[in-house]
């Protein structure tokens, strides 16, 4: 393989006039553009949902706090919650998969490029949508700002009666026009992993990632609709007096609950299965080992997506179902955490033995690994009928889901981040502000959410504005509020290593971290149509079949009985 | 830049076409959204405690006409996507005027079916569960038929004027799995609102 590079891209690019430029970008179908644009929305989402938990965290670091009203307080765990799932969550990972996946197939683009495009400003507008209700809400009414109902807006309080304003409204259509980019998104991501991929590149051949994009694809194909089914639903109930959640009218306030949650918990592994995959990439390559069980890993991940679509009402175990309901969906969530103990046990399995290094992309996945490890096993505590009665929508809840998401998804994102970054930009991020950011985004972290298991425990419900004195909970308070500088300090450190490192960042090559997958084949940044000669495989690692022509993998895999499909 | 390979010969390949799959999935996720509707639709059987209940405003002859009408447009879209892939013009354009003909029938008969609910029983979406539930189902299915009925008429009005040729009959044919789909649901729609229901 030659080592490509594509001078003729640049400069003409940079002779171009700022409007030209950013005409170039609004009318792109490019998945590498589109891809980046998600994850930069996703970013800036990120500080602003983190500015949120901020000032929440600043009322609440003292008993009594008088610093934010109860109605604010109420819009800022919605926004802060709506924010992170469906504005820096969703974006970044589909982004992500977005950039990579027709790289990592050896495509030159998506399957449908158009509709690639029509997704990305769907979901623009979509958020656009949900922030203007700060400023359009008021409506005629002039009550209420942003939406105040919970990111997952129980009936009947987004009824008319209890929400009179518009910013339920907004709330519902943010949502369900983003909703819509990301199914127009997954529909891509499915097709292009099924039909895209270059000649050689069996199923069993794909980069992992592609199947954890795979699974998660069809999982937002099966779940988005239903909250976009219940969202239209409620807004038959707000607009033209339909009766679906409107419990003076025999309306069920717990299908909302059901719809909602057998769209919820899917999300959930949405999004985790792509960080997943973003560990699936990088430990091999620090660990300089191939992965330790390809099949295990894939069969770990159907069976997750699977199970993820009949586990919803362990959400809902405070409500009053039957013994058998309440016993079924906590079988099913025990369940669940069979597959994904074998993923960490295939993790660890890679790593032993290898010749492992610790830069940033690495310390992000062990640190990922241990995070979510321990939110997964506070999962299972939570999946304990008798056990979630006493802690449901407690502090403890919020630990748990805040060590899956952040210190899952988010440390899985930041792992790719930095992984990815060279790729996409040509430049390294500087190892020394990632170490800094790791280390301080670990210690807040931990500082923040750890405490939140105590003061669950001892009782402090979520979603409270203020709590009194005296109660025991002053400390942790105040330690998860001091850790929250600390991962503030941190995100100010990744700031200010993109802009560093795009200025005069080390200059990356096309493959950085000596890693095997496709998408390094190519110049960084790639050229418009990735690849100029279309790639063609004979193994799960075709850069390392030519690095070592005397033992390439295409040699071996037959004995594994993979390579077929 | 070429990556090479050191097999010389290259495994078999599953790789479905770029339409299919994106139709597959398209579908899939209507069908959720539809799911979503029928649950409600079935939870709320029976539950409506007051106003017109579905025994007494329901007619089923004009609905079974109805049913008829758009079960037949599914084989007459065939017989047009065959008539396409044959070349033979006339014939993909007259099965195509029929598809849609039926399809029109279907959306005019059940404008009848409202108009008789609302004007004699006096059942509005508002007026209890099963008013909230049958306008919602019934008017789901009934906006993808007319956005099917929008497609196809764009597909005859291009065929009419001689820019669908036979190199399109790949497209075509995914436009009628859409078509097929809005029968399919139709079919489920039929045995939760009027068979189950009733």
């Amino acid at each position: 393989m030659t080592t490509a590079s594509h001078p003729h891209t640049v400069p003409d690019e940079v002779r171009r006039t700022f409007g030209a430029r950013v005409h170039s970008w609004v009318v792109t179908v490019d998945h590498k553009r589109l891809g980046m644009m998600y994850v930069g929305f996703g970013l800036l989402f990120f500080v602003i949902g983190g500015i949120e938990a901020a000032l929440m965290r600043t009322q609440l670091a003292q008993a009594a706090g008088k610093i934010i009203d109860p109605a604010t307080f109420n819009q800022l765990f919605t926004m802060h919650g709506t924010t992170m799932v469906f504005l820096v969550g969703m974006p970044i990972l589909l982004g992500m998969g977005n950039y990579l996946i027709p790289l990592m197939v050896g495509a030159r683009d998506m399957a449908f490029p158009r509709l690639n495009a029509f997704g990305l400003w769907l979901f623009v507008f979509g958020a656009a949508l949900l922030y203007y209700s700060y400023v359009g809400a008021q409506g005629l009414y002039g009550t209420s700002a942003a939406p105040d109902v919970g990111w997952f807006a129980y009936a009947p309080l987004t009824s008319k009666t209890f929400s009179p304003g518009n910013s339920t409204d907004y709330w519902i259509l943010g949502i369900l026009i983003s909703g819509l980019g990301s199914i127009t998104t997954a529909i891509n991501l499915v097709a292009t992993i099924l039909v895209m991929r270059c000649p050689g590149m069996t199923l069993m051949r794909m980069p992992l990632l592609c199947w954890m994009m795979l699974v998660t694809g069809i999982l937002v194909i099966i779940a988005i609709p239903v909250l976009t089914g219940a969202q239209a639903m409620l807004l038959l109930d707000r607009y033209l007096g339909a009766h679906f959640f409107d419990t003076q009218n025999g309306g069920s306030a717990v299908l909302w609950q059901h719809l909602f949650w057998f769209f919820g918990h899917p999300e959930v592994y949405i999004l985790v299965l792509p960080a997943f995959g973003f560990l699936n990439e990088i430990i091999p390559v620090f660990s300089r080992k191939v992965i330790f069980g390809y099949a295990l890993m894939v069969a770990a991940t159907v069976a997750i997506g699977f199970i993820s679509l009949s586990v919803w009402a362990h959400h809902m175990f405070a409500i009053g179902m039957s013994p058998e309901l309440n016993s079924f969906f906590a079988a099913t969530t025990f369940l669940i955490a069979v597959p994904t103990g074998i993923k960490i046990f295939t993790w660890l399995g890679t790593m032993i033995g290898g010749r492992m290094t610790f830069a940033t992309p690495m310390l992000f996945a062990t640190g990922f690994i241990s995070m979510f490890t321990f939110g997964g096993l506070t999962g299972v505590m939570l999946a304990v009928v008798p056990l979630d009665w006493q802690l449901s929508d407690s502090y403890f809840v919020v630990a748990h889901f805040h060590y899956v998401l952040f210190g899952g998804t988010v440390f899985g994102i930041f792992a790719g981040v930095f992984y990815w970054f060279p790729k996409a930009t040509g430049r390294m991020l500087s190892e020394k502000l990632g170490k800094w950011f790791f280390w301080l985004l670990f210690l807040g972290f931990n500082m923040t959410f750890l405490p939140m298991h105590i003061s669950g425990i001892l009782g402090m419900p979520r979603r409270i504005y203020m709590y009194q004195p005296d109660r025991g909970l002053e400390l942790w308070n105040m330690i998860s509020s001091i850790g929250v500088l600390f991962q503030g300090i941190a995100v100010g450190f990744f700031i200010w290593n993109i802009i560093a490192s795009l200025r005069n960042g080390k200059v990356a090559g096309n493959n950085p971290w000596n890693a095997w997958t496709l998408e390094w084949a190519t110049s960084s940044p790639p050229p418009e149509w990735n690849f100029d000669q279309v790639p063609t495989v004979g193994s799960a690692r075709p850069l390392w079949d030519i690095a070592n022509p005397q033992d390439p993998d295409s040699r071996h895999e037959h004995h594994q009985g993979e390579g077929h499909q | 830049m070429s990556v090479a390979t050191s097999t010389p010969s290259l495994p078999k390949q599953w790789q479905p076409s770029r339409g299919k799959v994106g139709m597959i999935c398209l579908i899939a996720a209507e069908s959720c959204i539809f799911l979503t509707f029928v649950v409600a639709y079935l939870f709320y059987i029976g539950k409506s405690a007051t106003g017109p209940q579905p025994k007494e405003v329901i007619e089923m002859p004009l609905v079974i006409v109805n049913t008829i009408a758009l079960i037949s447009s599914s084989f007459t879209v065939v017989l047009a996507v065959k008539a396409l892939e044959r070349q033979k013009r006339s014939a993909f354009l007259g099965w195509l005027a029929l598809t849609i003909v039926l399809g029109l029938w279907f959306v005019g008969g059940t404008a009848s079916e409202w108009k008789g609910m609302m004007e004699e029983d006096g059942l509005y979406i508002g007026t209890n569960l099963f008013g909230t539930t049958f306008y919602s189902l019934v008017g789901l299915h009934l906006l993808h038929v007319v956005v099917g009925l929008t497609m196809l008429g764009i597909v005859l009005i291009l065929g009419t004027f001689g820019f669908v040729r036979d190199r399109h009959a790949h497209s075509f044919d995914m436009l009628s799995w859409y078509w097929h789909f809005v029968d399919a649901v139709w079919i489920i729609v039929f045995t939760t609102v009027y068979v189950i229901g009733r």
